[in-house]
Formats: C-alpha cells, sequence, structure tokens
C-alpha cells in the first residue's frame, strides 16, 4: 500500500475487488480503473500529451523542415526544393553572429537586473511581511501585469524623455539607447522573477536564520552562505522567464531603442518585410536552440520543480 | 525568524525602491489618459476628460474587448482542463520520462512567442489548410497557458500527498466521489490563481496572437498595437490600459484570498 | 529522476550536431534561387463590367485614408459612401507597406492603398488584379503624371486608381538647428553637426533616399534611378548609411513616434511626412519646418489596388471611385496632408491654397519625386537585369542596423 504511489484506491484482499454489484453503479466506474494503473495514466496523461507533443512539437517540426525550402527570386513565393542554403546562411553570416551574441547578452544582463531587484523584495514579502502585507505585496506585484505589455514601453519613452520626469528627478536621462533598453526589459518580466523568488522563500525553514545567528553570523553572511543556495533553484527558475522573454522580443526593442537590432527583429524583418518564410524559420532556429540548451542548464540546478 | 532591525529596515526600503520601480510607468499611463498632448507630451500639456468619453463610444474597443475575454476564456478553460490531467499524471504516478513532461509543458512558454506563432500559423495554413478563427486564437494562447495550471496544481498535489485521498477511499469513496468532494476542493486555490494567471497572459497576449487571429476578429492588444502609433487614437489607449489596471486589481485580489497557502501563485 | 536531464541533454546535443553538420556543408537549394528569365506578370483577369453592390467591402489602407468619423466626428467620407452605394465598410490599418503586402496575401481583403514599394510586390505575386479604368469614372480627370507609372503599371496596363502623393520632406526643428536647411546632407555628409539628434525611417526602402542623394553628390556612380541599384551602387548606399547611424538619435516607423520624439528633443532634424509636421506645429509645443531639398526626395503615389481574391468586387470598384470624386479626394487630401491624385479636387478643398502649398498640379515639382518603388532584379527604370531586388535589399537594411 504504501510502495504503490499509483493507486489511489485502498487495497482490498485479492478475491474479494469489489464489484459493480458491492456498490451500486456509482462505483463501477472506480471499480473498473481500479486496477489499470497503465490505462488510468494513459487517459490522464494523453490529451495533455497528444496536444503538446503532436500539435505543438510536430508544429516546431514543420517549422524546421520548412527551413529548409528556399524562395524563387522573382515571383517571392517559397519553393519545397530541399536544402541547407538558409541554415549555412544563418551560422555563417556576420550581422546573424552579431545579433545572436547581442540578444543573448542583453538577455543575460536584463536576468541579472531582474534577480537583484526580485531577490531583496521577495525576501522581505516572504519572510519579514506580516501575513496580510504580505497578501497585499503579491497582488501589488502581479497587477501591472494586466496593464498592457505595449502600453508599458511606451510609458517609458515618455519617463526617459529628455524633457520627462526621470530627467526632472535625476537631473539626466539615459536617452533611448540600450541602457534604456535593458531598464524596460527587466521592467516588463519583473513580476516573473518576484513570484518564483517568493515560492522559494517560503519553503525556507525560519529555523535556519536563528541557527545561523546562533553560530554567530551576521546577516550578510547568513544570506550569502544560507539563504542564497537554498533559493537559487527558485532563481533559476523565474531565469527562465526573464531570459526566454527577452530573447525573443521585437516590439519593445522597437519602441525603445530602434538603433538596435535583436534576434526577434531580424526572424520578423525576415519574415514580414523580405517575405522570406524559410530564412525565418531556420533564424528562429537559435532561440529555439538557446532555450532548449538553458532549460537543460537550469533543469540541473532543480529549477523546473521551483517554476 | 532572526533578521536584525538593520536588516529589516534595508530589506523593506529596498521592496519600496522595488515598487516605485513598478508603478512609476503606471503612473505615466494613468496620467496620459488625462493628457490633451496627443503625442505623450510631458509634462502634461492640459487635462481632459475627452478620451474617456472618446473611449466609451468606440466601437472597436468594445469588439476587441469581447475577443480578448472570449479567447481569454476559452484557453483558460483548455488550460485548467489539459494542465490538471498533466499535473495529476506527473505528481501522483512514477513513469518513464515524468521529468520530461515538465520540460514539455513549459517549452511553449519558455519558447520566442515569434517562434511559437511562426509554428502554429504554418500547421494551420500550409499543412491542415484551417483559416485562421477565434479557434486558432484559443489554440495558440492554451498551448503556453497549460502550464501555468500544471505548475499551480503540481505544488499543490505535492504539498498535500495522496493521504486524504486514501482515507477517502477507505471509507468506501469511488474516484468520482473522492474526486469531487476531497481532492477538488483542496486544489481550489491552485485551479483559481492558475486560472487567474492563464487569462491575464492570453488576454495581454499579443505576438502569438498576431500570427493565429484571423483578419476579422482581433483582440484587444492588437488593437492597442494597431492604434498607439495614431495620435488620433494614442490617448484612447492610454484610457483603456489606465481602466484595465484598476479593474485587474479585483480579481488578483480574490484570487490572493482564495489561495489557503501562503505561498500563493505559480507561473 | 535521471531520465529527464538525459533526455534533455541527448535532445540538445543532438540538436547542436545535426545543425552544425547542415550548416557546415555547402549551400544547396535552400536560399534565393535566382535566374535571368524575365519576370512575368500573373494572368489575372480583368473586370468587364460593374454589377450590384455586395453590401460590404474589406479595405486595408493607411491611417487617415478611410475615415468614418470614430477619429473626430467631423472627418468622415465612409459614411456618405455606404449611404449612396449600400456597402458597408471594414477598414484594417496598414502601419508599413510590407504588412499591407502580407494583408494581402492572406486573400481576406478586397482593396488596398498601396504605396509604391508595395505595388509591385503585389502585382507580380498574383496578388492585386488589373484595373479596368473605364468602369472608373474619375480616373479621366487625375493628374497625368501619375498614371502608367513604373510603380503602378505593367506594360501599360493599369493596376490601380492613383490616391494622392507626396514627398518625403526634410524636417527640421527651427529653435534647435540654425538657418534654413535645403539640403539631404544635413542627415548624410553634415550630420555630425547634429550628433545623436538625426532621425532616418526605419524601413530597407529608406536605402532610397541614400541612392539618392549619391545620385547628386557622387554622379561617377552613375545612379540613374534610386531604386535601379547595381550591386556596387547599393553598397555605396549602404556603406552612406552606416556612416549615418552614428549620428541618429534613433530610427521612426510610425508617426506618433516621430512626433513625440521631436516634441521631446530626442530628435532634431530628420525625413518626415507633411502630417507629422501638422501633427507637431499643431499640438503646440513644438514647431518643426519642412522643406523639399535641391536633390529633390523620395515619396509615395498611393495607388488603390483590387484584390485578385476580392469577394466585393463591385463595392470595391465603386469605392475607387468614390475616394478620387473631387470633393472626397480633396477632404482626404487636406487631413492627410498630401497632394491629391483629383485634379478637380482643388477647387473643393476648405483650404483655398492647398493645392498651391503641395504643388498638386506642378508636374515639374511631381518630377523632382522618386515615388516609392520595389527594387527588382528586373532594373524598374528599364535599364537592364542586374539590380538588386527588394528581399536584397532587406539583407542590406538588416547589416546596416548590425
Amino acid at each position: 500500500m504504501a510502495g504503490d504511489q499509483g493507486l489511489t484506491l485502498t487495497t482490498a484482499p485479492a478475491g474479494t475487488a469489489p464489484t459493480g454489484d458491492d456498490l451500486g453503479r456509482r462505483g463501477a466506474l472506480s471499480a473498473f480503473f481500479a486496477y489499470k494503473r497503465r490505462t488510468r495514466l494513459a487517459l490522464l496523461l494523453g490529451p495533455p500529451v497528444f496536444w503538446l507533443v503532436i500539435a505543438y512539437l510536430g508544429a516546431i517540426a514543420a517549422l524546421l523542415l520548412s527551413s529548409l525550402w528556399s524562395i524563387d527570386g522573382f515571383t517571392e513565393k517559397v519553393v519545397h526544393s530541399y536544402g541547407t542554403g538558409n541554415l549555412h546562411t544563418v551560422f555563417t553570416d556576420a550581422t546573424f553572429r552579431a545579433v545572436t551574441v547581442r540578444t543573448l547578452g542583453i538577455a543575460l544582463l536584463v536576468t541579472v537586473v531582474d534577480a537583484v531587484i526580485a531577490f531583496p523584495m521577495a525576501f522581505y514579502m516572504s519572510v519579514v511581511a506580516s501575513p496580510r502585507l504580505r497578501r497585499i505585496l503579491v497582488v501589488l506585484v502581479l497587477t501591472p501585469l494586466w496593464a498592457s505589455y505595449l502600453v508599458k514601453a511606451y510609458a517609458w519613452r515618455v519617463l526617459l524623455a529628455p524633457d520627462g520626469p526621470v530627467a526632472s528627478v535625476f537631473g539626466g536621462t539615459p536617452g533611448y539607447g540600450r541602457t534604456a533598453l535593458v531598464l524596460t526589459l527587466a521592467y516588463l518580466w519583473l513580476p516573473y522573477m518576484v513570484i518564483p523568488i517568493y515560492a522559494g522563500f517560503e519553503k525556507l525553514p525560519r529555523s535556519l536564520f536563528e541557527a545561523s545567528s546562533d553560530l554567530g553570523a551576521p546577516p550578510g553572511r547568513t544570506v550569502r552562505s544560507v539563504v542564497l543556495p537554498l533559493v537559487f533553484p527558485a532563481i533559476a527558475a523565474g531565469s527562465i522567464f526573464t531570459f526566454s522573454l527577452t530573447l525573443g522580443d521585437y516590439i519593445a526593442v522597437n519602441i525603445i531603442d530602434s538603433k538596435t537590432q535583436m534576434l526577434g527583429n531580424v526572424i520578423y524583418g525576415q519574415l514580414i518585410t523580405a517575405n522570406n518564410q524559410p530564412l525565418a524559420a531556420a533564424l528562429s532556429i537559435i532561440p529555439l536552440l538557446a532555450i532548449v540548451l538553458y532549460l537543460a542548464a537550469m533543469s540541473r540546478t532543480g529549477a523546473l520543480d521551483n517554476v | 525568524m532572526y533578521l536584525t532591525a538593520r536588516t529589516r529596515l534595508v530589506l523593506r526600503l529596498l521592496t519600496l525602491l522595488g515598487l516605485a520601480f513598478l508603478y512609476a510607468p503606471l503612473a505615466i499611463v494613468v496620467l496620459n489618459a488625462f493628457n490633451t498632448s496627443r503625442t505623450y507630451a510631458f509634462p502634461p500639456t492640459g487635462y481632459t476628460l475627452h478620451w474617456w468619453s472618446a473611449a466609451r463610444h468606440s466601437s472597436a474597443v468594445l469588439e476587441t474587448l469581447k475577443n480578448s475575454i472570449w479567447a481569454g476564456v476559452g484557453a483558460t478553460v483548455v488550460a485548467l482542463v489539459l494542465g490538471t490531467m498533466a499535473a495529476f499524471g506527473v505528481q501522483r504516478y512514477t513513469f518513464f520520462g515524468r521529468r520530461s513532461v515538465s520540460f514539455l509543458v513549459v517549452l511553449p512558454i519558455a519558447l520566442p512567442g515569434i517562434v511559437t506563432g511562426l509554428a502554429l500559423r504554418n500547421v494551420f495554413d500550409e499543412v491542415l489548410g484551417l483559416p485562421l478563427s477565434i479557434w486558432t486564437i484559443i489554440i495558440g494562447h492554451a498551448t503556453f497557458c497549460i502550464v501555468i495550471v500544471f505548475n499551480n496544481v503540481q505544488a499543490r498535489l505535492r504539498r498535500t500527498g495522496s493521504s486524504l485521498e486514501q482515507a477517502s477511499a477507505d471509507l468506501g469513496g469511488t474516484g468520482l466521489q473522492t474526486f469531487w468532494f476531497v481532492t477538488l476542493p483542496n486544489l481550489r486555490g491552485a485551479l483559481v490563481a492558475g486560472a487567474l494567471l492563464a487569462f491575464g497572459l492570453s488576454f495581454d497576449e499579443i505576438v502569438v496572437t498576431s500570427f493565429t487571429a484571423p483578419a476579422d476578429r482581433h483582440t484587444l492588444p492588437q488593437w492597442i498595437f494597431d492604434n498607439l502609433s495614431r495620435p488620433n487614437q494614442a490617448p484612447i489607449v492610454n484610457v483603456v490600459a489606465a481602466v484595465l489596471i484598476v479593474v485587474a486589481v479585483v480579481p488578483v485580489w480574490l484570487a490572493q484570498r482564495l489561495t489557503d497557502d501562503a505561498a500563493g501563485s505559480r507561473f | 529522476m535521471r531520465n529527464g536531464h538525459r533526455l534533455l541533454r541527448t535532445l540538445a546535443a543532438s540538436l547542436t550536431v545535426a545543425l552544425l553538420a547542415a550548416a557546415c556543408s555547402s549551400s544547396g537549394g535552400g536560399g534565393s534561387t535566382g535566374g535571368t528569365k524575365n519576370r512575368k506578370v500573373p494572368n489575372v483577369p480583368m473586370a468587364k463590367s460593374l454589377g450590384a453592390g455586395e453590401g460590404e467591402v474589406n479595405l486595408v489602407a493607411w491611417a487617415g485614408y478611410v475615415e468614418d468619423g470614430s477619429d473626430d466626428k467631423k472627418i468622415d467620407w465612409v459614411t456618405p459612401f455606404t449611404k449612396q452605394t449600400g456597402c458597408k465598410v471594414n477598414v484594417k490599418i496598414g502601419n508599413t507597406s510590407d504588412e499591407m503586402v502580407q494583408l494581402m496575401r492572406s486573400g481576406q481583403y478586397d482593396g488596398v492603398s498601396a504605396s509604391g514599394d508595395a505595388t509591385l510586390r503585389l502585382i507580380y505575386g498574383g496578388d492585386v488584379a488589373p484595373v479596368n479604368t473605364s468602369l472608373v469614372p474619375n480616373y479621366k480627370t487625375i493628374s497625368s503624371f501619375l498614371k502608367n507609372g513604373n510603380w503602378n503599371s505593367v506594360n501599360g496596363q493599369m493596376y490601380g486608381i492613383p490616391h494622392g502623393w507626396g514627398a518625403n520632406l526634410l524636417m527640421w526643428d527651427p529653435s534647435k538647428v540654425s538657418g534654413n536647411l535645403d539640403s539631404w546632407s544635413a542627415v548624410f555628409d553634415d550630420a555630425g553637426k547634429y550628433k545623436g539628434k538625426v532621425t532616418a525611417y526605419d524601413s530597407p526602402i529608406y536605402i532610397a533616399d541614400a541612392a539618392l542623394y549619391l545620385m547628386k553628390t557622387k554622379p561617377d556612380l552613375k545612379i540613374k534611378d534610386p531604386y535601379s541599384l547595381t550591386s556596387k551602387q547599393l553598397d555605396a548606399a549602404v556603406a552612406l548609411l552606416k556612416k549615418q547611424k552614428a549620428n541618429l538619435s534613433e530610427y521612426w516607423s510610425d508617426f506618433s513616434k516621430e512626433a513625440q520624439s521631436f516634441e521631446s528633443g530626442t530628435s532634431e532634424v530628420g525625413t518626415s511626412w507633411q502630417i507629422i509636421a501638422n501633427t507637431i506645429n499643431g499640438a503646440g509645443k513644438t514647431t518643426v519646418k519642412t522643406t523639399l531639398p535641391k536633390e529633390g526626395a523620395t515619396g509615395w503615389s498611393d495607388t488603390w489596388m483590387i484584390s485578385s481574391k476580392a469577394q466585393h468586387p463591385n463595392c470595391t470598384y465603386k469605392w475607387m471611385d468614390w475616394i478620387t470624386s473631387p470633393d472626397v479626394n480633396a477632404q482626404v487630401a487636406e487631413y492627410f496632408g498630401e497632394a491629391p491624385a483629383q485634379t478637380k479636387a482643388c477647387s473643393h478643398t476648405a483650404d483655398k491654397n492647398f493645392c498651391t502649398t503641395y504643388h498638386a498640379l506642378d508636374a515639374n515639382y511631381a518630377k523632382q519625386i522618386h515615388y516609392w518603388t520595389t527594387p527588382q532584379k528586373q532594373c524598374v527604370d528599364g535599364s537592364g537585369n542586374d539590380c538588386t531586388d527588394y528581399s536584397t535589399w532587406t539583407r542590406k537594411w538588416q547589416e546596416i542596423k548590425g
């Protein structure tokens, strides 16, 4: 009984398995499935797996396949002849390479900025704040997600304008450049970092703090050596969002820092401007690969249990 | 919980700064909803309620709002069903490839929207020949909303364990009775939190939607995207956004009340 | 527990290996196939006669072209159209030509107000049908210099009805920039004077602006038409634009953004449209001046085209006739800030000097404007087959942005 986690019905002695007659018609279904563990599992996992594997992964596979096609130079229509020309271009072209490196760099930077801002907030919310304040703070952190992403990006344009609020309050403004871009992206994804770290803090046994200070550690040391290692998987979980959302962004970039080109812009440009879907599909392999590698790296830290 | 007063003060300060950071742009949005300038001039060139009445009379706003709600509800329902099923499968059974399911479920939200959108449109157009409709929007949104419900339910299941369910069975409950009277009430908080986050995500989504939406049924974010660049419409967009912010507090607050455990919600 | 990690790692590894192998192999059939064969225009039937209206029409248009009172109650030429023809108008705003091409390709729209950098793509893609101009009575009195242009016709067959035209002007903030500018050198060779305050249009078609400048300043490049560029000429234009980038504040692609850019002091000089200048000057926070520089300018000449898959062709033809009727064409031209295509519109404008200000009837002025045209391998000015096409321009544009 204890060993088999799969069954949700208690085992009756073999030979006296509950039948439909025993329990009345209501129990017939449960009785039917009582010993059919695999069937139950298949029924439970079937639909979601079908949706995700057949439908979604299948769509991704079809996309990757289309990257092997080409475009007729004159009609701009897709030609179903196979070849690796697009892949070759994607991995050797200097511009695409520069854009990839830049995008990865920005994604990592945004992740770090978000982690730095979110950590003390989640710490306070979970460990210091009273239960009532905690609820209020969670609401406050989640509400901005409901304000439109586009509107928030334009609001940053206003904030960082040469004659805007930031300039009046701080005496200067970074203007519409790389700094503004990192700031805006970090802003947009901040709630996605705060909530997982907060959940991670909730799992932290409070006695650790007392134990650590009993052993003579000042607060900084406690945070560094006790809290951080334990909360790190949660930070990694949050980073999955900030990293992936930045990696694919092309709208906020255009609004805040149109001189910078990111992977999303290049893909969008080839797809919509040049109407070259095969090349756009080939370019999509870069973020696809980056995310798969990132997820693989993060899963080692246990992040996938903390999302 | 042993932290020095100074540590608490520092944390409190940093949290306040973080909240100020979160709400400064929202303050600008609300300000611009009253700004007479059509191009976000700062400081505001004047104050007016003109945009509010324009928003109220805009048929485009109401129409796209309706579409967004339909798409959100549809996607949330699908996500609730599939996400819960997957969470149960993963949490209550051991099997080969269990970890892979977690990875699989998170993939749609981890991959850039443009890749997901492109892949889905490719399938709809080339492979299936399926015309775009509200259903293709729902399919697109549901795909990345599943993980939200999955994570919330899984976290809850992990914490509660199966002892209550076993007790119920011991007392003679059928599978269905156990599920309805014991499991579901336990999950209520996780389901509500998951549903709410999933709806919110679908409601604000623009990239995948732009690839999966038909020409004649657009969602609110698409309307916002089309109109933010037009001086005559941009302030109306700010009005809509301001209203959304204020209205959103209610469901978010409710979800927090309904979540019994203090760990809140999961993405 | 280790299953998941192994699976992930195997997946990641095999994906990487496969891709590297594919990438390192020499390019096969994938990519862009070319050739020197002449481009053929797809055979799309032309309407022979008009029937009754179908009750509705779906249009793709630039913002400001199809106004039905929802932006401003006084600006409405759609409601009278619906009253007269019974055709309900559904409009989808396209923010860029590229978007419009995509929308028309979906086959879900009946008509489009296409600029020259979209028209040829639509024609050669078989997405629009030739227009039977005898079915559009108002066509007769449209400015003759807009008819049978190389952006709206092929082999003498018109593919649309001209709507209006305008130039991409040089705009500057006189409170920050002294003197009366008269040359595009302000944004190219002399851009260093306004370092970090210059703005440019965010589209590959802007390469033509650089080419136009080189046409006048570097005659040894032998550029005859800014849209017919050989590889060598294209590279020269690209080099100029790369140099310009260092002096830019930002690129703009929608007119709210450019208006805000000038009003906030982020930009002080750059290419613009008259309507943007009108918006800025109307708001009152900043004032700007505009001019058509001495080198001439690129511009647009928008054409109403009908989809080859139009579900409501009769309503579409009725719309094309309506929007080019004297009174309506005057209204839309004044609202948008461009020269009307309809010569008779000049007597219907509210501002009696409107047509003079916009040089609407001045064929010589119009000659200085090089309307947006989609670059093709087969040179659009008819000079040969070795020009660069739009997809090459797009790649180059991405290279410029870096």
